[in-house]
């Protein structure tokens, strides 16, 4: 384990990254510093630059500006063979003409370490994935799933400062998926290796990091933990990319430390919390399903007609059509004691103070 | 199936017309194939079966010549062959994996020109650009004529097969602290083998087989099997040219064949 003392020093410090190819803005001005012994996720939609960041990180891209700086050295202009930094491919790239050993010594070897020396480690990084018994296999003659693990172990084998993940799941069938969640999980925390993992799923970034940057557009547009992130949102595609949530038309009359005051539609006076950055008059405030309640017409502070009823086995997906104009989404937990509206119903809707957040757009 | 009116077999006449080139491409080489298997001396009258001109190439009179014939071809076209592998291993490697560089297009022009080039013509300018530097002609210069000429032929499995392996193999092992020279030739070479052995059989054959440069370039006083059958042949037909004939037919298509079949299973297996 590594001591409580180096918890917080920075492992790779992004500063500043911009990534150019040709006229397209890959990467723009991205800071963000990763901290050792962490679970990091890049998260962001197909082509927001997740990859291209990896790759400057491992050294298949030069930065157009900026600086990569890994435990106080800037390594922006090392080629890749002179990263401590191992990379765990999409598609795996296994030598298809070596067998399991050979694939996982391969980057001890290139290190100058001695055969015997090796050998030993390769036994200790296959017993870690629990590859032992395919020692000496082919990668063709094995299933996805166990090519998954080889990866891993080939890039884990020379104990990289930072091991790179990207979307190392993505080939694998769902069920696989969960597994494999988890092992790469544990294997994080039993070796103390910063991961830096990308993907474009955001049930696995929630379930698996101990933080997550959201990309789009190569800008970098939140980090935090999980919690953060889904509670917290700082800007519309934040709250709407991760998860589900209601971004309802407000006219803003004060922001301060934190706390807004609006008017909703309708002209109900609502306060919340305010994301940094968040100003006055016309905004959007965002609410999770989950976070507002179903009430009898007269007693909500927004008022609508139910127009549509999704079942979901433990929820109930109920679509809001409000009286001045928007839809609200709800979620409401199916249970005998309470009565859902049917379609037609005239129904008024409340919002968890708390929950509710004002964006910046 | 529906497109079923669309399928050559039903056009009209098309498989009278497929058969017809068939026959006049194959009937000459099988008509040659099968007299050389003839009792008689008689290039046109059948005699019975024998193996008398075969025997009549390795121990008749003409035998020490069409050996040694034989031992110059073989040895020219392994060295050939060798040499314009490893040139065309080393420009496809420069074309498909350095990247977008200043002259690619106009490279890849220069390294497939010579197989549309009129074969005369490059014969001729050979033996021109040959003695304006004062070279005598002989073993040396079909050497360097046949490398040059079969780069092309080399390249073309070569650069298909590097073309098919994804660079993430190469950038795995650059990730894994191999230097550029490890990389290529931990990974990219032995994944490009097959390529690399097909293109060397196809430079073998093409080299082994070729008339017109050789006739150019080889000067007096040393033949190649193709210019010794062809300097027999102007002395008139005898059967043992179509046992020799045939010889040679069987290793080119066993080579051909041979190329074409490693070229296929490497594809598999990537
Ligand atoms: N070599 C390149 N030349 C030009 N444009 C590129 C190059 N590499 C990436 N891009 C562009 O940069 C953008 C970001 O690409 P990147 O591969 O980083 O996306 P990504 O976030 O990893 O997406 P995905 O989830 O689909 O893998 C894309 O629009 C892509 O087209
Ligand atoms: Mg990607």
């Amino acid at each position: 384990m590594v001591s409580d003392q180096h918890v917080n020093d920075v492992a790779i410090d992004i500063r500043s990254v911009s990534k150019l190819f040709g006229d397209f803005v890959a990467l723009d001005n991205v800071s963000v510093g990763i901290l050792d012994n962490e679970f990091f996720t890049l998260l962001g939609p197909s082509g927001c630059g997740k990859t291209t960041l990896l790759r400057t990180i491992a050294g298949f891209e030069d930065v157009s500006s900026g600086e990569i700086v890994l435990y106080g050295e800037n390594i922006a202009g090392l080629p890749p063979n002179q990263r401590p930094v191992n990379t765990v491919f999409q598609q795996y790239a296994l030598f298809p003409h070596m067998n399991v050993t050979q694939n996982v010594k391969f980057g001890l070897l290139r290190q100058g370490v001695d055969e015997a020396t090796a050998t030993r480690r390769v036994n200790e990084v296959l017993d870690l994935v629990q590859l032992t018994p395919f020692a000496t296999r082919l990668p063709s003659q094995m299933s996805g799933g166990q090519q998954q693990r080889v990866a891993l172990a080939r890039a884990l084998a020379p104990n990289p400062k930072v091991l790179l993940l990207d979307e190392p799941l993505s080939a694998l069938d769902l069920k696989l998926r969960q597994a494999v969640r988890l092992e790469l999980q544990q294997l994080q925390s039993d070796t103390g290796i910063t991961f830096v993992f990308v993907t474009h799923d955001q049930e696995e970034a929630l379930t698996m990091s101990d933080r997550i940057a959201v990309i789009n557009n190569g800008q970098l547009q939140q980090v935090g933990s999980a919690e953060e992130i889904y509670e917290a949102p700082k800007n519309k595609f934040v709250a709407n990319f991760i998860g589900e949530t209601n971004l309802i038309d407000v006219n803003v009359t004060s922001v301060s430390d934190g706390k807004a005051s609006c008017s909703l539609p309708g002209g109900m006076a609502f306060s919340c919390s305010a994301a940094d950055g968040a100003i006055t008059g016309d905004g959007h405030l965002s609410i999770r399903p989950e976070r507002v309640t179903l009430v009898s017409p007269a007693k909500g502070i927004l008022r609508g007609t139910v127009t549509r009823q999704i079942y979901l086995g433990t929820d109930m997906h109920v679509d809001v059509q409000l009286e001045d104009k928007g839809l609200v989404k709800v979620r409401v937990q199916n249970s005998s004691s309470m009565r859902i509206p049917p379609v037609g119903d005239e129904v008024g809707l409340n919002l968890e103070a708390d929950a509710a957040r004002l964006l910046v757009d | 199936m529906a497109s079923r009116k669309l399928d050559l077999r039903y056009f009209p006449g098309f498989r009278p017309l497929t058969f017809l080139c068939l026959f006049l491409l194959y009937a000459p080489l099988i008509i040659v194939m099968v007299y050389s298997f003839n009792d008689s001396i008689s290039i046109t009258k059948w005699g019975g079966l024998s193996l008398r001109w075969y025997h009549e190439v390795f121990f008749g009179p003409e035998a020490p010549k069409f050996q040694t014939a034989a031992f110059n071809s073989l040895t020219i076209a392994l060295i050939a062959a060798t040499l314009a592998t490893a040139i065309a291993t080393s420009a496809a490697t420069a074309m498909i994996r350095a990247g977008n560089f200043k002259g690619r297009s106009f490279g890849f022009v220069l390294i497939n020109l010579p197989i549309m080039v009129p074969e005369i013509v490059t014969a001729v300018a050979t033996l021109i650009f040959f003695s304006a530097i004062g070279f005598t002609t002989g073993y040396l210069t079909i050497v360097i004529a046949h490398t040059v000429f079969c780069i092309p032929f080399a390249y073309l499995p070569i650069a298909a097969r590097m073309q098919s392996i994804d660079n993430t193999y190469e950038q795995a092992a650059l990730d894994l602290y191999a230097t550029k020279f490890a990389a290529f030739k931990l990974v990219l070479l032995p994944l490009m083998a097959p390529g690399i052995f097909s293109g060397f059989l196809l430079a073998f054959i093409i080299s082994l087989d070729d008339f017109i440069i050789t006739n150019f370039v080889k000067g007096a006083g040393i033949e190649t099997l193709p210019t010794a059958i062809f300097g027999s042949v102007k002395r008139g037909i005898q059967p043992n040219i179509m046992a020799i004939s045939t010889l040679l037919l069987v290793v080119s298509v066993v080579f051909v064949t041979l190329s074409y079949l490693v070229g296929r299973t490497g594809e598999k297996s990537k």
